[in-house]
């Protein structure tokens, strides 16, 4: 048992996260799902992907929402899977899980970033 | 209370370990797709050589198991969405078999297009 326990509400506020944020990437995953299985029909090139997603804003800000839902939902699902699964409660895992967030938010961006440049 | 072995025979406990194993390989997926991405700040080209590489059968391969367990991964994330928030808790094995049927069709649509 963890020396460190969340309260309820921090508790309450992950569950709604989740479920929130799981709702946007339901949308953001159905676009994504269509969109690959369109772009893949000839073959992958980077002059396709790029000329649709170089400076095209509305792809951009798309992608942004995407990465930003994820950045939300993996960390929290991944945390329900180390302490439910493994056991693994308290400060150390929400550290490790905070760390995913961020390496997540981190080359996310960066990856939205490289294809709107 | 200790699940017992009736409880891992129903459909929904599979749904369950499908969910948690598939959004498990999507966030080590993650890194790598946006790292692939990225590839872009160093020019087109370096995009273009990643994409040449990914043409081999086997990444292909990799290619649709990742698409069925986005598709596998959101559809059962919509039927628990359904579940907690509809109350459809008599469609249980419905929604299971829906959400396994849009998965296996959003990855044959993607094989289909890929090869």
């Amino acid at each position: 048992m963890s020396s460190r326990k969340l309260s309820i509400r921090a508790q309450v506020l992950l569950w709604t996260a989740q479920r929130a944020s799981a709702a946007v990437l339901a949308v953001c995953v159905i676009v994504h799902l269509i969109t690959i299985i369109y772009a893949v029909r000839n073959g992958l090139s980077a002059a396709e992907i790029l000329g649709r997603t170089r400076g095209n804003v509305a792809w951009a800000a798309f992608y942004a929402l995407f990465v930003a839902a994820v950045v939300v939902h993996a960390p929290i699902g991944l945390r329900n899977i180390l302490s439910e699964t493994f056991g693994w409660r308290g400060a150390g895992c929400d550290i490790a899980v905070m760390a995913i967030a961020l390496t997540l938010a981190m080359w996310g961006f960066r990856a939205v970033f490289a294809v709107f440049l | 209370m200790k699940s017992d072995f009736r409880a891992r025979a129903h459909p929904a406990y599979w749904a369950f370990v499908v969910h948690r194993a598939s959004g498990v390989l999507l966030a080590l997926f993650l890194p790598l797709h946006f790292w692939a991405l990225g590839q872009a700040l160093s020019g087109e080209e370096k995009l273009e050589s990643f994409l040449r590489w990914s043409d081999q059968p086997l990444v292909k391969f990799a290619e649709t198991a990742l698409v069925l367990l986005l598709a596998a991964h959101m559809t059962g994330g919509l039927r628990l969405l359904a579940l907690e928030f509809l109350a459809w808790r008599d469609w249980q094995l419905s929604l299971l078999a829906a959400a396994a049927g849009v998965s296996i069709v959003a990855g044959l649509a993607f094989l289909l297009n890929v090869v």
